[in-house]
């Protein structure tokens, strides 16, 4: 068969496409928005961005509970939105099959915090499994649907950052032909979770439990290779390919299922080989549950709770006399933090709010960065959608002591994905505080992804889209204002004037995103500094603008500049930002 | 398969710079080779002006797409003082490819800390082999200044065992018609310079 490389989320869609499924369900995070971009493009598929992770999960469900094989897919804290269906789908079952993919990211890459969603699996006992990389992934997502269809359960499969961003070699299979199971199956009993059918599935759920107990001690991807019988490693995912690396002579237990445990093997593996380490990323998940077997095993009281591992971390961390490799230099390098892009929209609006010395609850998206210096435009950020209830409850809290001084701001995306009904508590509740939705007109941080007020589907079809204004008016927010966040007087007035307002305000900026093809927002020409007119002052180096760097030593006579500001023509898209900012009239 | 001891590749440099077509060429051509071949790579925040960095393993079998720091045996720079950040993953006898483009970050821009002066004689004073180039700038002559990622795979392409025609089969499969000949001609410029 054909190889190609893939990366382990381009190899998971393929893998979906292969097991002849054809419906799935999202929303867009780092490190899964590519599951579905690349699963969109097969033939014959439905794929849709639903709003949130709840509304996806519960897309799925109903399309499997129609029969249809289907996927929903997430980050791991969108499985924190979605937990509620997730729960008691699994006392459900389903009609068809239904796979939840939960992309986990250890180390936070681009997350706020490092959950280790294997615990889901335990807590709601729906079987996960876990690939090591991206020939595993495609193969254990059709596996996974294979294992819903046969125990009707959902089943999650889950990745890793490594895993889903790692490519590497992977041999396709022939897609199997999609037959359409499809029909109108009434079972209430089965799908109406009242108590009374609650309790009974609760027993089934049980069953199923013991079921899958016995399934996984034969589920051949829990492979046991042993070598050295002096060492064992038992572990899973990623983590095999690093322990393997560095000790390709130990004995392996490598679990492809790592809920429920084949404690049958983890006997049996325990019992031809001395001494065990459990190899894990994050929590003390197998650990713990090994112990609880009575099998004496080394895990987190050598290895790190914290971030994602590397051959090197496995090594050290089993031979503890080794030296780590060192960097032969010694100096400070300046950081790279990610940095708004020059002609962000977002720029504009947290230089006029730093104006207004607010406190602004922050939320998830490209403007989260603002929090860095200099713009230093957020004073807290917990998780999708809760900027909004923050800022309102903090309102609350301070009474008169808070009045003018409480904002919240939440991009387009993020409003649609859980900013509304916290919004229509600030009405309901008569909230004092502002909100800012920063409307860029795409999910721009993930990488532009269409959501309901885009105009467009995943598929790529033109779609009703939501109108911000009319939607926050119907929610019963009176003081409402458009502006356009890259003009700075505007923008400042506009905060000033709704923070004096009494009862909740809105202030929607919007500005498509820079880098948004559709939106085709044109390039100016790049704007120059004069250096005859730059007095060194630094406010536009303010903007932390990327092209505008300080050029020190460069003085004038009969001033008393230090250096001037310049611009990099390669790198301005001419938003004009800088012109508006100079007190000397020096940037055109 | 090609019967060999897992090697490793990293790329680094900023956001933008072409660094994960370029891994993913290189990736391309082991395949083609023979090789078994593991990459790792940064999305999502790293996009935005952040640091990028890419690791590519081959051998006969892979099994990590990371590297174990003190291993990798080269490291092609995309920016000047990138190749800096990552000396911990090098081996003490590893080849360096460095681009002199100098690329500030925010800190440096703003005047708040200085560009590293030094570079090239500290690379040069601690490892054998430091291939220093204007990528930028060859890539310019050959066309467009966004070639400079192929100029790199050219030059490092010198320090590998692979057959020309692989890596003009994979260039071929990389990029459109309109943009092949400039790419042959950026990543010849790399061999030669």
């Amino acid at each position: 068969m054909k190889k190609e490389l893939m990366s382990g989320n381009e190899a998971i869609a393929r893998g979906v496409y292969e097991a002849g499924v054809r419906f799935a369900a999202a929303y867009p995070g780092t490190p899964s928005t590519e599951i579905m971009e690349e699963f969109a493009k097969y033939d014959g598929v439905y794929a849709e961005w639903a709003p949130n992770e709840k509304v996806a999960v519960e897309v799925a469900i109903g399309a499997a509970l129609g029969g249809a094989k289907a996927l929903a897919v997430m980050k791991h804290v969108g499985v924190n939105v979605a937990a509620d269906p997730i729960f008691t789908v699994s006392y459900t079952g389903i009609a068809g099959a239904l796979v939840i993919i939960s992309a986990d990211d250890p180390s936070m890459h681009s997350s706020q915090n490092e959950q280790d969603n294997r615990n889901y699996a335990k807590f709601a006992k729906i079987p996960m499994l876990e690939p090591a990389d991206p020939q595993e992934a495609k193969d254990y997502v059709r596996l996974a649907f294979k294992i819903s269809e046969q125990f009707d359960t959902p089943v999650f499969l889950r990745t890793t950052t490594r895993v889903s961003h790692s490519k590497s070699v992977v041999t396709l299979s022939e897609p199997q032909i999609s037959e359409d199971k499809t029909t109108l199956a009434y079972n209430a009993g089965k799908y109406v979770m009242v108590p009374i059918n609650a309790r009974t599935r609760r027993v089934e759920v049980e069953k199923r439990q013991q079921a899958l107990k016995e399934f996984v001690e034969t589920f051949p991807e829990n492979k046991m290779e042993i070598n050295d019988p002096e060492v064992g490693i038992i572990t899973a995912g990623m983590p095999y390919n690093y322990t393997k690396d560095v000790f390709p002579n130990f004995s392996y237990l490598k679990l492809g299922m790592v809920y429920p445990l084949p404690e049958k093997l983890i006997r049996d593996f325990a019992s031809q080989v001395k001494k065990i380490y459990v190899v894990e990323e994050l929590d003390p998940y197998l650990e713990e549950q090994i112990k609880a077997m009575g099998i004496k095993v080394i895990g987190k009281e050598i290895f790190p709770y914290t971030n994602e591992f590397d051959p090197g971390i496995i090594k050290n961390a089993i031979n503890s006399n080794l030296e780590s490799a060192v960097s032969p230099y010694k100096e400070n390098l300046a950081q790279r933090p990610p940095n708004l892009c020059p002609g962000c929209p977002h720029r504009g609006l947290f230089y006029a709010l730093k104006k207004s010395k607010a406190y602004v609850h922050g939320d998830i998206g490209c403007y989260t960065l603002s929090y860095l210096k200099p713009l230093e435009g957020l004073h807290s950020c917990i998780c999708m959608g809760a900027s909004i209830g923050m800022a309102h409850g903090m309102s609350k809290a301070l009474g008169e002591k808070g009045k003018g001084k409480v904002v919240g701001v939440i991009g387009d995306s993020t409003f649609l994905h859980s900013g509304i009904t916290p919004l229509m508590n600030m009405a309901y509740n008569n909230s004092d505080a502002l909100i800012i939705i920063l409307d860029n007109s795409t999910t721009a941080m993930t990488g532009m992804q269409e959501h309901p007020g885009t105009g467009y589907t995943l598929m790529g079809k033109e779609a009703k889209k939501v109108n911000l204004k009319v939607l926050v008016s119907a929610l019963g927010i009176e003081n409402i204002k458009v502006i356009d966040p890259n003009n700075i007087k505007e923008t400042q007035s506009a905060i000033k004037e709704e923070l004096a307002n009494s009862g909740p305000s809105v202030i929607i900026a919007q500005r498509p995103c820079a880098l948004f093809k559709r939106a085709n927002v044109k390039s100016q020409p790049p704007l120059k500094v004069d250096s005859d007119k730059c007095e060194g002052c630094k406010s536009c180096l303010g903007l932390n603008c990327p092209p505008i760097s300080w050029k020190k030593g460069v003085t004038k006579e009969g001033s008393k500049r230090k250096g001037i500001s310049f611009i990099d023509a390669t790198l301005c898209n001419g938003c004009g930002l800088c012109a508006q900012v100079c007190k000397f009239d020096a940037i055109s | 398969m090609i019967d060999s001891k897992v090697k490793s590749i990293l790329f680094a440099g900023v956001g933008g710079q072409g660094i994960l077509r370029a891994s993913d060429i290189m990736c391309m051509a082991m395949m083609e080779a023979g090789f078994d071949v593991k990459k790792s790579e940064v999305h999502g925040m790293a996009q935005r002006g952040g640091c990028v960095t890419s690791h590519v393993r081959y051998g006969s079998k892979v099994y990590s797409p990371l590297a174990e720091s003190g291993s990798i045996e080269t490291l092609v720079s995309f920016e000047k003082m990138e190749a800096l950040r990552y000396l911990k993953f090098l081996s003490k006898d590893a080849s360096i490819i460095l681009n002199t483009e100098e690329i500030y970050p925010p800190a440096v821009n703003r005047g708040d800390s200085e560009y590293p002066n030094d570079v090239i004689d500290f690379l040069k004073n601690h490892y054998p082999k430091v291939i220093a180039l204007n990528a930028a700038k060859l890539a310019h002559e050959a066309g467009n200044i966004r070639a400079a990622n192929v100029v790199l795979l050219g030059a490092v392409s010198n320090l590998m065992n692979i057959e020309k025609s692989v890596w003009e089969s994979v260039i071929k499969k990389s990029f459109p018609q309109k943009l092949l000949k400039l790419n042959l001609d950026a990543f010849q410029m790399g061999i030669t310079a």
